[in-house]
């Protein structure tokens, strides 16, 4: 029984939410939905940990669905690069449920309450189908599960304005994720497979064609919609301000990594990086628009009076970091990008759970409400200044370790612009990361009781769990870094 | 549409066949063109048929909306429960081949079972969109 | 090239034109249109144009469909495209709904479906919203200087009445 237990485990990250769902909608009410929701995301999270070891020292796990043998059936293939990327989304959405039922509870009625775990458990569902799934199509399918059930989710944001915002999501989501239909329709026909691995292998012979090229432009260009690549970007600051708080924080942290992931497992393992950034001048291009990103998303993040649509500005700077390492498509910077999507997503979703906390005591969130909060909420505006900090990049946080690693990437190219933009955006980031702060702590509350009034404890336990674990990420750099560079290594070495 | 005699009388001859045919689609679905998606569209459709000929309220009471909610939701257990129990049979999820004394009779109860999943959860949301969009205009007519 | 070439770069492929021409309407629509609904069935044409370029990509000259006859050896339609296509339209059936979903919300909340007039209640919003904030902010600068001469004075601090603190109602 163990033993089929410890054999059935990638699944499991994928079939537990998928079961506990409908579950959700049958209980109907609130706190019942909270506990399922919380007991699978733990679960998931213990079981993508057992797995990473696993991983570590049996190396990549393949799992075949339905008996069919690939690359005719789905496989599922876990190696050292999407456990990280499992590790993250598990993680983050288990500290998630300790965080979201008191969240939930002030922003969501209480009779729907049940709905929004049952979306938030078919997103993780998607988050993770993508993570793991070893099949291009099934890759889609996950992605448009995820993708639906985040638009539901930003719809139930308390603002009319969410609606809009989940609306023109939903119009650039489903064009991207056409794209990316697209793109594996023009793969199919010309290698007559849907497996990733043996797309690889027959990839090489027809590679010269203008099919397979539209369809890396198509797959490119349809992925970078759905992570919010520099021009694609326009849904994404309004969709992360009006979402409730908690969705803010698990999509910001989760939805656009995985969507990168894919990014990279299709053009590292599917079209291998000889192709991609040897024969096609992709590189050149990503590394444009992510160096605009980072400029672009800092400036757009200072001027914002809103503190979540500011953190939404800075992911799409973050964002720009994460291509940028990726576009260099050397080792270091690989690395650089994977360890900046496990940094960026531990911090952006402390940033975001910091806000909705200040949001739950004020029910407002612009930068003036927030005014004078250091001294009644001391411990929820430092966990913002200490996740801040990570932001910027100081010295023993996680934020600090891949930019660190993406200057070294940088460097060895001899691309000096690209270091002087990535130090102009981190400093960039000092100013709006300093705006905020500035107002927590050097402004008078609006009303002047001069009481501490903390947010919930679970709320606020969750926030300061992120912001250790990118202390801790910043004080024992090398378990991350070793992972990245691992995954970076077989990247690489399966795509040359 | 109350009063159109026969569109009532029609309707009424309709809604079997459909329903009889939308279960000819699912369990021939094995070994013809059809399936789970197919047969709960045309379900549906019997369904939807008759709320637009003898209105909202009375396909309501027919077809009550919480009770749609848990079919939906029970199709979508159905579908991954059979997964569950080919892995607790021993295979691996989806493996039909472990759901029965021999692969070939665990293929057919895989297959039924979930289709029969897929059915039961298209039916009842393609029923419920039905039924929140058309209650949404007439709640705001009525306020 | 001659017009043989032509003609059968357009004849020889004319599934692809289709699904192009088909695709290229429906984004102009996603687009140009400013009425929601429009929009989505823009979407829908596009997503469609998709679905048809897999089933003709699936499709053998002179084959059937793909069902299994007592000894029969007739040439087969690809049925795995088609399979995949019937997911895809799943997909987008849950789209197209939540996407209308989202607009019946839209209508409830805004009392419109056209983009421009959404659009123009949320900046004018948006405006006053940030007016009161530049009013809150200007505010509370004079209170911290205020604050700072009566510390100056006699270390007594200002209480400063809670300025403005409608932050743009939120017509729901």
């Amino acid at each position: 029984m163990i033993t089929q237990f410890l054999s059935q485990m990638p699944v499991l990250l994928v079939v537990l939410p998928l079961l506990a769902a409908p579950v959700c909608v049958i209980v109907h009410r609130a706190a019942p939905a909270w506990f399922i929701y919380a007991l699978i995301s733990w679960a998931c999270f213990a079981i993508a940990f057992l797995l990473f070891v696993q991983v570590r020292i049996g190396g990549p796990i393949s799992y075949i669905l339905g008996g069919w043998p690939p690359p005719f059936g789905i496989e599922l293939r876990l190696d050292a690069l999407n456990m990280l990327v499992v590790l993250l989304v598990t993680g983050i959405a288990a500290i998630a449920s300790i965080y979201a039922r008191a969240s939930i509870a002030a922003e969501i009625p209480r009779e729907r309450a049940y709905l929004f775990y049952a979306a938030l458990l078919l997103c993780l569902c998607g988050l993770l189908g993508i993570s793991i799934t070893g099949d291009a199509f099934n890759l889609f399918v996950f992605l448009e599960i995820s993708s639906l059930s985040s638009y539901s989710l930003i719809a139930m944001g308390a603002k009319r304005r969410a609606l809009l915002s989940a609306f023109q999501y939903l119009i650039m989501g489903t064009i991207g994720g056409t794209f990316l239909l697209i793109g594996i329709g023009f793969l199919y026909m010309m290698t007559g497979s849907l497996n990733m691995a043996d797309i690889a292998d027959r990839l090489p012979a027809v590679s010269d064609t203008r099919t397979v090229e539209a369809g890396l432009a198509f797959i490119v260009i349809g992925l970078s919609l759905k992570f919010a690549l520099f021009p694609l970007h326009i849904w994404l600051p309004n969709a992360y301000t009006y979402a409730p708080s908690a969705v803010s924080a698990f999509i910001a942290a989760t939805a656009t990594k995985v969507a990168v992931y894919a990014l990279i497992r299709f053009l590292f393992t599917v079209f291998g990086a000889a192709y991609a950034f040897g024969q096609l001048p992709l590189g050149e291009v990503l590394m444009v628009l992510a160096v605009v990103a980072m400029l672009s998303g800092s400036v757009a993040a200072i001027f914002q009076t809103d503190v979540k649509r500011l953190l939404a500005w800075s992911s799409v700077a973050q964002m720009g970091y994460i291509v940028l390492g990726l576009s260099m498509a050397s080792a270091t910077g690989l690395t650089a990008a994977l360890a900046h999507i496990v940094n960026h997503g531990i911090i952006k979703g402390a940033l975001f759970m910091a806000a909705g906390a200040l949001f739950w005591r004020m029910r407002a969130i612009s930068i003036n409400d927030v005014a004078g909060l250091g001294r009644r909420m001391p411990l929820t505006a430092a966990a913002f200044v200490v996740a801040g900090l990570a932001l910027i990049g100081v010295p023993a946080t996680g934020g600090f370790i891949s930019k660190w690693l993406l200057l070294e990437a940088v460097m060895e190219d001899a691309h000096y612009g690209l270091a002087a933009a990535i130090l102009v955006s981190s400093l960039l980031s000092v100013i709006y990361i300093g705006r905020v702060v500035e107002a927590l702590y050097f402004r008078d509350p609006a009303d002047n009781d001069g009481k501490t009034a903390e947010a919930p404890v679970s709320m606020v336990a969750a926030t300061w769990v992120l912001v250790g674990a990118s202390v801790a990420l910043g004080l024992y750099a090398s378990p991350l870094v070793e992972t990245a560079e691992r995954a970076a290594a077989g990247l690489l070495g399966s795509g040359a | 549409m109350r009063e159109h005699t026969v569109l009532r009388v029609v309707v009424k001859l309709l809604i079997a066949p459909i329903l009889i045919f939308a279960l000819y689609v699912q369990f021939h679905g094995d070994y013809s063109p059809g399936g789970g998606f197919q047969a709960g569209v045309i379900f549906a459709a019997a369904i939807i048929l008759y709320a637009l000929i003898f209105g909202l309220a009375e396909a309501r009471r027919a077809v009550p909306p919480g009770v749609l909610r848990v079919i939906g939701a029970l199709g979508v257990l159905l579908y991954a429960g059979t997964g569950v129990y080919a892995m607790l049979s021993g295979g691996n999820f989806l493996d039909y081949d472990y759901l029965a004394h021999d692969a070939v009779h665990g293929q057919h109860y895989g297959l039924l079972l979930v289709e029969f999943g897929v059915g039961l959860t298209v039916s009842s949301v393609i029923t419920s969109v039905f039924y929140v969009f058309a209650g949404r205009g007439r709640r705001r007519e009525q306020s | 090239m001659s017009l043989a070439t032509i003609a059968d770069a357009f004849f020889g492929l004319f599934n692809y034109w289709i699904v192009i021409v088909l695709m290229m309407i429906g984004f102009y629509i996603v687009i140009s249109h400013d009425n929601l609904v429009k929009k989505l069935i823009g979407l829908n044409l596009f997503q469609t144009s998709v679905f048809i370029f897999y089933i003709s990509m699936g499709k053998i000259a002179g084959s059937t469909a793909p069902i299994l006859t007592e000894g029969d050896d007739a040439v087969y339609a690809h049925p795995l495209p088609h399979v995949l296509i019937l997911t895809a339209i799943v997909v987008g059936v849950a789209t197209m709904a939540l996407g209308l979903a989202l607009v019946v919300r839209i209508h409830e909340a805004y009392g419109s479906i056209e983009e421009d007039d959404v659009l123009a209640a949320d900046f004018e919003t948006q405006d006053s919203e940030a007016a009161t904030e530049r009013a809150r902010q200007r505010s509370a600068e004079a209170r911290q200087q205020a604050g700072a001469r009566d510390d100056a004075d006699d270390g007594h601090r200002a209480g400063g009445e809670r300025a403005d603190d409608g932050h743009g109602d939120e017509r729901t």
